[in-house]
């Protein structure tokens, strides 16, 4: 009942075993935030740093409470009140705060490839927390409960993705996490969103959003980001909305059993109607408690772990 | 292992669990504040049981649950297998409650230790009692039980075995020899 993998870098690769034990470990832990007193001693002791090199509010939260509610000592860094704005380097950075004896870091940076940089110069256990249009897995995780929460099971099961995929580290961690789990993953969205050759990871692609809300039990709409230059491949907005919005009127007529999925934050009127953002259909505040219950999963296990 | 001897039978079990129920009600006065809760793995079965006898004795209704106790362990940094945690399922309030805490053997004590951390972060009973099948010594801390099915004396290189029906097939304790 352990990982075979001291770090959480993406979920490539990824064996179904240990999937399914975060996920396992993840339901103890929600009755734990269900307790009036909702914390455990299990992490006394152990030192965690949040290395944030880019903006989160949900994420950020979620593995400081996480940290908190296993008892671990946590220390938030993010480059706006740090050395780095004095031209320190990134390697830098981090041996100084190795040297201070943390157990874990949990890190957000902008580049892709950051989190595996780090097992290279640091010897505590790195979590990844999003690292630029590559992975997100502790998102991908808690993606993956919901459903599971919802639906019972992930085998089998049709799920599609929707919007930005080509930029979006969600979506490839749902890809490959999903995947693993033997569900059946699809995309939907603008063919400048939608990465070239897709179809050969065996991933069917849905040029129409209505098409996409019949066929499938589950969409995890993706949004919009405009921080990434999401502008440049639509031409706007309202024309998106209009073609791949997620509509009450589209649910109610194609498919009213669907399950929709959203990271946040959302951008309500693009990728989600009002309506849809708040009504029966989604489960998108469950997402944020179960993120709490997952991380704690992931945190604990890694954290115990010889 | 080597099975040294069997102590306690399956009719033994059931008798002793039936006395453990009687002892609870006498001490207690009834059922009527009382809740049973059981500690993952064997407890919770040897609990259910005892609560089934108490509330047939009683004509009660005993709110019953089960307690996971793995991420109380104070043996993280030490111990080589990483324990496999399972879901506390106490649905009931505890506060103002008589309760009892039931496992199957009391050996050093750490176990209990931790359940008594875990269930004050569940609230605050009126009191704690404990009830294990079997006691067979060697405490590391200062923790008593208040119901014991049996004592056992036991050489620090021998080991208690419960079995219990619904995990292990049969009902019977046995002692064996662990080599070191």
């Amino acid at each position: 009942m352990s990982l075979s993998n001291k770090h959480l870098l993406g979920l490539y690769g990824v064996p179904k075993e240990d999937i399914q034990t975060i996920l396992d470990t993840a339901t103890t832990f929600r009755e734990v935030l269900e307790r009036p007193i909702k914390k455990v001693p299990t992490l006394q002791g152990k030192t965690i740093v949040n290395l944030f090199y880019e903006d989160s509010t949900r994420t950020r939260i979620s593995f400081e409470l996480a940290q908190k509610r296993l008892s671990a000592d946590t220390i938030n860094f993010s480059t706006s009140t740090s050395s780095v704005k004095k031209g320190e380097t990134f390697k830098d950075t981090v041996r100084n705060i190795e040297a201070m004896k943390v157990d874990m870091i949990v890190v957000r940076h902008k580049s892709a490839g950051v989190p595996t940089y780090l097992t290279k110069i640091s010897k505590a256990n790195i979590i990844n927390a999003g690292d630029g249009i590559h992975e997100h897995p502790t998102q991908g995780l808690l993606d993956m409960y919901s459903i599971k929460e919802r639906k019972g099971k992930l085998e089998g099961l049709k799920i599609c993705i929707v919007g930005d995929v080509a930029h979006s580290r969600v979506a490839l961690s749902n890809i490959y996490g999903l995947k693993t789990m033997g569900a059946k993953v699809s995309v939907c969205g603008p063919a400048t969103m939608i990465p070239v050759g897709i179809e050969s990871l065996g991933i069917k692609n849905y040029s129409k959003v209505e098409k996409a809300i019949e066929e499938n039990d589950v969409l995890n709409v993706l949004r919009i980001q405009l921080e990434r230059d999401a502008g440049k491949r639509i031409p706007s907005l309202r024309e998106y909305h209009k073609y791949f919005g997620i509509t009450s009127e589209r649910i109610e007529k194609y498919n009213k059993e669907i399950l929709i999925l959203h990271p946040g934050p959302i951008n309500r009127g693009v990728e989600l109607s009002s309506e849809v953002a708040d009504g029966p259909y989604q489960v998108i505040l469950d997402q944020v408690t179960n993120g709490v219950a997952v991380r704690m999963a992931v945190l604990y296990l890694l954290g115990t772990m010889h | 292992m080597e099975i040294k001897a069997k102590l306690i039978d399956e009719e033994g079990i059931n008798r002793t669990l039936t006395r453990l129920a009687h002892e609870i009600l006498e001490k207690n006065k009834g059922s009527n504040n009382l809740v049973i809760i059981g500690m993952r793995t064997r407890g919770e079965f040897i609990a259910e049981r005892i609560k089934n006898k108490i509330n047939e004795i009683d004509n009660s209704n005993t709110n019953f649950g089960v307690l996971d106790i793995t991420l109380y362990r104070d043996d993280f940094r030490t111990r080589l297998k990483q324990p496999e945690v399972s879901v506390t399922n106490i649905t009931f309030d505890i506060n103002e409650k008589d309760l009892i805490l039931i496992d199957d053997v009391l050996y050093t004590g750490r176990t209990v230790r931790a359940a008594l951390d875990a269930l004050m972060d569940l609230g605050r009973p009126n009191t704690i009692q404990l009830c294990v099948l079997v006691d067979r010594g060697h405490r590391e801390l200062p923790i008593k039980a208040d119901f014991v099915g049996k004592n056992i004396p036991t050489s620090i290189n021998e080991e208690v075995r419960v079995r219990i029906f619904e995990t292990d097939g049969e009902d019977a304790v046995y002692l064996v020899n662990v080599p070191n």
